[in-house]
């Protein structure tokens, strides 16, 4: 851990000069009224960042509660993951202009931003591997995602404060961070312990004020991980275990889960690994050209297998099944590991409280089904 | 063939238009780029997204790959479809592809070939009938098998005759809702012709394509008559938007039909199709 260097609070600012000056805007957590919670948005500076706040999240709630503590990263995570930087909830493809009777065809070049984004916690970096694998290591390689995903800097901290829907230390995601990012923090009382993890993260590194990290130092930086991975409530079974869902298909708790579920795609829209889209057409008003766009889309709408004369997956109960599946056990022949990486966000945000963790280990006969089973109505406990 | 953009079209002309039955029509393309032409290759089961101007894309089968152009047979059945059918000859469409798997003719060579179809879902085997016939001294015996609801929707009936006169080959047709029974023709499903089929089960490739429910009874009757789940293939439809492998429509447990299929071994499906709405 020699490479381990400390740098103190009131020194952050020098990051963030660091990154404007090597030309990337900067994305970070700041607390945003209308979001409901923490969102990755523009920051200027650390006054920006969420100091003294910290998230209170439970199946259909997500709350911020004040502190007064100085540090800047002791919550979860955010309500919306950094994918929406790489892979763009909607987006246009392409054009299409008719002239003379022909169809020309011009490809949205995109130049993307050269993008930081700042406090990027385990479970999304983890996320961000999978989408990777998704979109630019298979046969066709998507170049409105990797032209994005080229110019980006990641600086991740570790996590030290868990949320009670948080699970990833049982995915082997987080809390602390392996690969994947530029630069590393992790966030002690007075400052910031900071790793260089590529090239990029390097000459950033170079411009800031560090000092050795003290072997006290590290040690507390592990301590906060070690009890963050404990405070961890949920914990979904091992990959093998998980297997085992392939034989439950026709289980009767997939018809209690669907008795809840509304099919209206908030775990599809928050989960930082889900792919899905749609495509569709934006006609220009003069009649000469056409836009082709696509949208992000999810298992839980009725288009999603629709197939002239039927719909595949026809309700709650096919589409539930369809987004647990895919999730925990048909990721694996897809991409090598299970599709979740644990941060809650499905569960936090489900407007009818369903425990995507829970309802995994019921399956599995892991855990006894709750005894009252209504979406929460409880006002106080709605999100903020 | 790989563009850098995988979801941009190239252009293409409609060079020839035929109408088959009053929804279903045939055209023939013909890329406008000389290069895209010349390098545009596919292999028998794979299919294109046919896109129209303002519209939006569909996945169609190649039927086949003569020279320059391209066929497609297309059933108008939906919006983009039914738009389609609109076009006239020289118009221009968005080709992307080809796309997806193939039938196994290579491994199929020496053995003897089993087609089995239904509805009108017949356009992914078309290609590979042909393919068989063009080259029937690499074959052994040929069986095509056919079911449509009512005989006056059975397509290309003229080419069937003429399949029928083939050295050791069978066509057997079967029209689920008549009631009269025409000469050549059987009364009910597609089940009603396995007894007839003359095929060497042990060494013998099945390619099929229809509705889902079809495929997999029949798949499971095959087997049980003794033919190898390895030795048959099916063709399967879900909803395409990329066909590229991204926007994760097309999905069937952990396979991606548009990329892993859309032509399978039943095996590779028979768990998986046995789950209602999965
Ligand atoms: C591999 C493959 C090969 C095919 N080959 C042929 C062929 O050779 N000839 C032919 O006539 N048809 C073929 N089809 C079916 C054809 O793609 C659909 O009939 C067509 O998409 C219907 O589009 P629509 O807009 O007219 O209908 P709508 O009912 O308006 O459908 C709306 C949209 O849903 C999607 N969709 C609906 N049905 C299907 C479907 N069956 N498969 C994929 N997406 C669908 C499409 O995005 C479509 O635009 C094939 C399908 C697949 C998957
Ligand atoms: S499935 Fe739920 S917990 Fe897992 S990564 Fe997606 S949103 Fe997070
Ligand atoms: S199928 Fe459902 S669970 Fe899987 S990536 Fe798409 S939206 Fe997410
Ligand atoms: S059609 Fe988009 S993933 Fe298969």
């Amino acid at each position: 851990m020699s490479d381990m260097r400390y740098l103190h609070r009131a020194d952050l600012p020098t990051l963030f000069s660091a990154i404007r000056e090597a030309g990337y805007r900067l994305i970070g957590p700041r607390e945003e009224t209308g979001q409901g919670g923490l969102v990755y948005r523009e920051i200027d500076g650390v006054e920006d960042l969420p100091q003294g706040v910290r998230d209170s999240q439970a199946p259909g709630h997500y709350r911020l509660v004040k502190t007064g503590s100085a540090r800047c990263f002791a919550w979860a995570n955010t309500a919306s993951a950094i994918k929406p930087y790489l892979y763009a909830p909607r987006e246009k493809l392409w054009r299409a202009v008719r002239k003379d009777g022909r169809v020309h065809f011009e490809a949205v070049e995109r130049e993307a931003a050269k993008t930081a984004i700042l406090g990027v916690r385990a479970c999304d970096l983890a996320a961000l591997e999978l989408q990777d694998a998704h979109f630019l290591q298979g046969a066709y390689v998507d170049p409105y995602y990797k032209a994005r995903r080229e110019r980006l800097l990641l600086v991740a901290v570790n996590c030290t404060h868990a949320a009670d829907t948080c699970f990833c230390a049982s995915t082997g995601d987080g809390p602390a961070a392996r690969e994947g990012y530029d630069l590393l923090l992790d966030e002690l009382e007075e400052g910031y312990l900071l790793r260089v993890g590529s090239e990029r993260g390097a000459m950033i590194a170079a411009d800031l004020p560090l000092q050795p990290a003290s072997a006290a130092q590290q040690a507390e930086a592990s301590a906060q991980s070690e009890a963050c991975a404990r405070q961890q409530q949920r914990a979904l079974p091992s990959q093998q275990r998980l297997q085992q869902l392939d034989a439950l298909l026709e289980d009767a708790r997939w018809t209690r889960i669907a008795e809840r579920c509304l099919s209206c795609g908030n775990c599809t829209a928050v989960c930082p690994t889900c792919f899905c889209h749609r495509e569709f057409e934006v006609p220009a008003l003069d009649g000469k050209s056409t836009e082709h766009w696509r949208d992000a889309d999810s298992c839980f709408n009725e288009d999603h297998s629709y197939i002239v004369g039927e719909v595949v997956r026809h309700g709650s109960r096919e589409r539930y099944r369809q987004w647990m599946t895919h999730k925990l056990f048909n990721w694996v022949p897809q991409y090598g590991r299970i599709g979740c990486t644990g941060c809650g966000r499905c569960t936090t945000w489900c407007p009818a409280s369903i425990d995507f963790v829970l309802e995994a280990n019921v399956l599995l006969g892991l855990a006894a089904a709750p005894e009252v089973e209504l979406p929460h109505v409880d006002g106080s406990e709605a999100a903020e | 063939m790989k563009p850098a953009n995988p979801y941009l079209p190239w252009e293409a002309e409609i060079v020839d238009r035929i109408q088959e039955t009053p929804d279903i029509f045939t055209w023939r393309l013909r890329f406008t780029d000389r290069e895209v032409a010349r390098q545009y290759g596919f292999k028998h089961g794979q299919f294109n997204m046919l896109y129209l101007y303002g519209v939006g894309e569909v996945a169609i089968s190649v039927m086949s790959n003569e020279g320059e152009e391209l066929l497609h047979t297309i059933r108008a059945v939906g919006r983009v479809t039914r738009a389609m059918m609109e076009l006239k000859v020289g118009d221009h469409i968005g080709v992307r592809g080809p796309f997806g798997s193939a039938w196994p003719l290579d491994v199929a060579r020496g053995k003897d070939i089993v087609f089995v179809t239904a509805g009108l879902g017949c356009a992914p085997v078309t290609s590979s009938i042909k393919h068989v016939v063009a080259n029937r001294a690499d074959y052994g015996r040929l069986v095509i098998m056919q079911s449509v609801r009512h005989r006056n929707e059975g397509l290309w009936e003229p080419q069937y005759d003429e399949w029928r006169s083939l050295p050791d080959t069978q066509v057997l047709l079967t029209a689920s809702r008549d009631k009269t029974r025409w000469p050549h023709w059987h009364l009910g499903r597609v089940s009603v012709l396995l007894d007839e089929a003359q095929y060497d089960k042990q060494n013998c490739v099945v390619m099929m394509c229809g509705p889902d429910q079809m495929m997999a009874d029949t798949s499971r009757t095959l087997v049980d008559l003794g033919v190898p789940g390895e030795s048959i293939h099916v063709s399967l439809e879900r909803n395409m938007q990329c066909a590229v492998g991204h926007c994760g429509h097309c999905q069937l447990g952990q396979h991606f039909v548009c990329k892993d299929g859309p032509i399978f071994t039943w095996p590779q499906v028979a768990e998986l199709m046995r789950v209602k709405g999965y």
